[in-house]
């Protein structure tokens, strides 16, 4: 393992934890934002280059932008009064600890199993494009559609009632 | 540790820390925003592991894995804007984003 998978990997967690338990809301959206770019590092370090640079596209560029754009519209900086944690936050940390356990359980259970081929990927873009618009063509159009219908239906479900808002 | 000797489990561990993380995140958080990024958290977990297992798989040239994976960020993408779009809606009903006060289904 190299040291820079080490740094790529403390930087995607701490960026996690800090967006799970920060309590202004806005922190937490560029927390997140950071454990985002820290994915897209590692990414590019399992040399999946395509994968890394739509992550950032797509997580940084849209997604991020998409939670503070909500956080502003729902006046989600301001504190709330009770807390930012729900009251049955201990049964979620016991679950979220199980569901740990178990998943790093089966990890180390199984690291003699796991394939450990080092053949270096040589993947291009045009690999990429050339699999997309051939064997992936039919998925490819599905999420066309589905992107497409998410878009419009959120925009009809935040737009909805507008004029009854009391 | 012994685990860490492979490369490829050292990426399922940051995965499957992140995935909890990201769940304990939607479990013990007031806000809909919070919940939301804590389930972003866990679809991105999930693309590092498909990521990490067509690196160090038999046959990367396949492509399989990060084309999965490709789907799986546009997908989330989708879910991300529905989301968002649901919790300003249920802001506008109800005015405030807290999910312990939406409990107008309580019997």
């Amino acid at each position: 393992m190299s040291p820079i998978f080490y740094l790529l990997a403390a930087l995607t967690l701490a960026g996690g934890l800090a967006a799970v338990l920060l309590k202004h809301l806005v922190h937490s959206a560029l927390a997140v934002t950071v454990a985002f770019a820290g994915l897209a590092l590692l990414f590019l370090q399992l040399d999946a280059q395509f994968a890394g640079f739509a992550q950032i596209l797509v997580y940084i560029g849209a997604v991020a932008i998409l939670i503070v754009f909500a956080i502003l519209l729902t006046h989600g900086s301001e504190l709330p009064k009770g807390g930012v944690f729900s009251h049955t936050w201990f049964l979620g940390l016991v679950i979220a600890a199980g569901v740990f356990a178990v998943l790093g359980w089966a990890v180390l259970a199984s690291v003699s199993a796991v394939p450990q081929s080092n053949i270096v990927p040589s993947v291009t873009v045009h690999d990429i494009g050339i699999a997309l618009v051939g064997r992936y063509v039919l998925p490819l159009e599905i999420v066309a559609l589905l992107l497409t219908a998410a878009t419009i239906g959120a925009v009809i479900v935040a737009m909805h009632e507008k004029e009854r808002a009391r | 540790m012994t685990g860490m000797s492979t490369p490829l489990a050292g990426y399922l561990l940051v995965a499957a820390l992140l995935f909890a993380i990201g769940l304990g995140g939607a479990l013990v958080r007031r806000n809909a925003i919070l919940v939301l990024i804590g389930i972003e958290l866990m679809l991105n977990a999930a693309n590092l592991n498909l990521i990490a297992f067509w690196r160090y798989g038999p046959h990367p040239e396949a492509l399989t894995g990060m084309m999965f994976a490709i789907f799986s960020i546009a997908v989330a993408a989708a879910e991300a804007a529905v989301g968002l779009g649901l919790v300003i809606a249920i802001y506008r009903h109800t005015n405030t984003a807290e999910l312990d006060k939406i409990d107008r289904m309580k019997g």
